[in-house]
């Protein structure tokens, strides 16, 4: 079952970038839309040529400075957002009168668009990595912050106050419960934020940068260049699985302990 | 004997939604001695696990005072372990984890306090089972966790509420047996919560009846003769438990009407 339905996906994507190619290569079908043959490879690129630019890429070795600084965004971008969350999280989910203060200004800055502030950011941080990751963090942070919040708040008042008899101390419980307790939040909110990461960086680079590979699509966009941004694209889309698969292959490990996620209660009896 | 635990007219009120006081206990004076095994049974809703929490110092009373071994107490009570009704392993803790979490909070190092968790863990019948998590274990197994977790500190006091209601029948009629041999091994003051008579004759030295609720309070108080050591399954047969438990059943039956009838006509309100 597995098997075919893996024979009937890869089939799918055969027959989408088949129909791709006959669709845009010019000359290969009499003109339908446009008089020009050549127009419609204009809009839409042609597989066979933007496979070629991404073999290129790697061929060369062109591509991996820029991945490499993608990279680098994305990773920063999620520990320091991640961090920062979890911190506020667990400070506001602990102090009623600091959560109440702080929480219509909160709301709004969840409210407010985020990606405005990439030219605050370039102006304040330049065009390097640095203002990339703060834009992926503000984006990251909200995230982890409103898992961490509600995590802080769902702790079982069991556990706590069988902790409290155990003889934990205020500061044990926090290290002891609520951290636990609240990574797990950020856990299960890994693959959500660290997507958030990705299109943090991405969108930094496009909106100005040197290197990374928003920049490459940015630069073929100057150009006209449309096979190499749809290059881009594909390549983003291939990072950003294997960017998940990672986050899959990091919770598993992580979180052993998690009923769903071993699937293994049975085991017990 | 001395007294282990003395609770002097104490009175719990909480103010509820509507701005209303809610009494749950009332006026409630009671001594347990020390080694004494001590059942609190009373209909549902009759305020047995406020009561619980005040001896514990989870909870401060409206009024009165609780003295622990003479000194009146303030604060989370520290000579007293606690089993709770509900779930109240840490479920990112491993079980071996679990039981040593007292002793970690104590600050005492792991190279001391994980032979002495391993040895409690096979004293409640849990040996090989040190790195499963919560989830990978049945609920008697839990319970096994959580005794061993409350023992480890070995408290002068053991206060237990409804420990074993969700478990199966045979299942709680091992663990009564076992809570038994552990008790009588070292004698520790018990305070345990039950609805079920059965449950509360055959573990105890004196059984406590406390009226339905609100406001509930003691309304008698019993003697159990029958000897020791017991085992709870056999001891239910015997001429003397049915004597026993005719008599309490009978000064219960009103309460449990009563009580019945409150909660009836709070659902039709």
């Amino acid at each position: 079952m597995r098997r075919r339905l893996w024979f009937w996906q890869a089939m799918l994507l055969a027959s989408v970038f088949s129909f791709w190619h006959v669709a845009t290569h010019p000359e290969l079908i009499p003109p339908v839309v446009w008089d020009n043959p050549h127009r419609a490879a204009f809009f839409f690129g042609e597989p066979v040529k933007i496979v070629k630019v991404i073999i290129d890429w790697f061929a060369s070795g062109e591509i991996y400075p820029h991945l490499w600084v993608t990279l680098q965004e994305t990773a920063l971008a999620f520990v320091i957002g991640a961090v920062l969350g979890l911190a506020v999280g667990l400070w506001l989910g602990l102090s009623h009168f600091a959560s109440a203060l702080a929480d219509p200004y909160i709301k709004a800055m969840n409210a407010m668009p985020r990606v405005v502030l990439a030219p605050i950011f370039m102006v304040w941080f330049g065009l390097g990595i640095w203002s990339k990751v703060a834009l992926g963090v503000t984006l990251v942070f909200f995230i982890v912050f409103f898992n961490v919040y509600q995590g802080v708040k769902e702790v079982s008042p069991v556990v706590l106050n069988n902790a409290t008899m155990l003889g934990a101390t205020r500061r044990q419980l926090l290290r002891y419960v609520y951290l636990p307790s609240a990574t797990s939040w950020v856990f299960s909110s890994l693959h959500t934020s660290v997507g958030m990461a990705f299109v943090g960086a991405v969108v930094g680079e496009y909106l100005g940068s040197a290197r990374g590979v928003g920049y490459l699509i940015h630069m073929a966009e100057g150009s006209f260049d449309i096979n190499t941004v749809f290059a881009g694209i594909l390549l983003l889309t291939l990072f950003a699985l294997v960017l998940d698969q990672a986050v899959s292959m990091a919770e598993r490990r992580l979180l052993v302990w998690r009923p769903s996620q071993a699937g293994d209660a049975d085991r017990a009896l | 004997m001395s007294i282990a635990v003395e609770l002097e007219g104490v009175t719990c009120a909480f103010s509820t939604k509507g701005g209303g006081a809610y009494t749950a206990v009332k006026d409630v004076s009671l001594a347990v001695a020390e080694g004494e095994f001590v059942s609190v049974v009373g209909p549902t809703g009759c305020g047995k696990s406020t009561l619980l929490n005040v001896v514990a110092g989870l909870l401060k009373p409206t009024e009165g005072r609780v003295r622990v071994l003479g000194d009146v107490l303030s604060g989370v009570n520290a000579r007293a372990g606690y089993m709770f009704q509900s779930e109240a392993l840490m479920p990112w803790r491993s079980a071996l984890d679990n039981v040593v979490a007292g002793l970690d909070f104590r600050g005492e190092d792991r190279a001391s306090s994980y032979p002495k968790a391993e040895a409690w863990l096979e004293r409640v019948g849990l040996a090989g089972f040190g790195n499963r998590y919560p989830h990978q274990l049945s609920g008697g197994m839990r319970k096994r966790v959580s005794l061993a977790q409350m023992l480890i500190l070995d408290p002068q006091i053991l206060l237990m509420d409804e420990p074993f209601s969700a478990l199966d029948v045979q299942t709680r009629v091992l663990m009564e047996n076992e809570l038994l041999e552990l008790w009588s091994a070292n004698r520790k003051s018990v305070i345990f919560i039950t609805h079920d008579l059965e449950e509360a004759i055959s573990l105890s030295d004196r059984v406590v009846v406390l009226s339905a609720g609100p406001a509930s309070r003691p309304i008698g108080e019993y003697l159990i003769d029958l000897p020791r050591p017991r085992d709870v399954s056999e001891i239910r047969l015997t001429p003397r438990f049915i004597a026993l438990h005719d008599k309490i059943w009978h000064a219960m039956k009103d309460e449990v009407l009563k009580g019945y009838a409150q909660t009836r006509n709070r659902v039709s309100a």
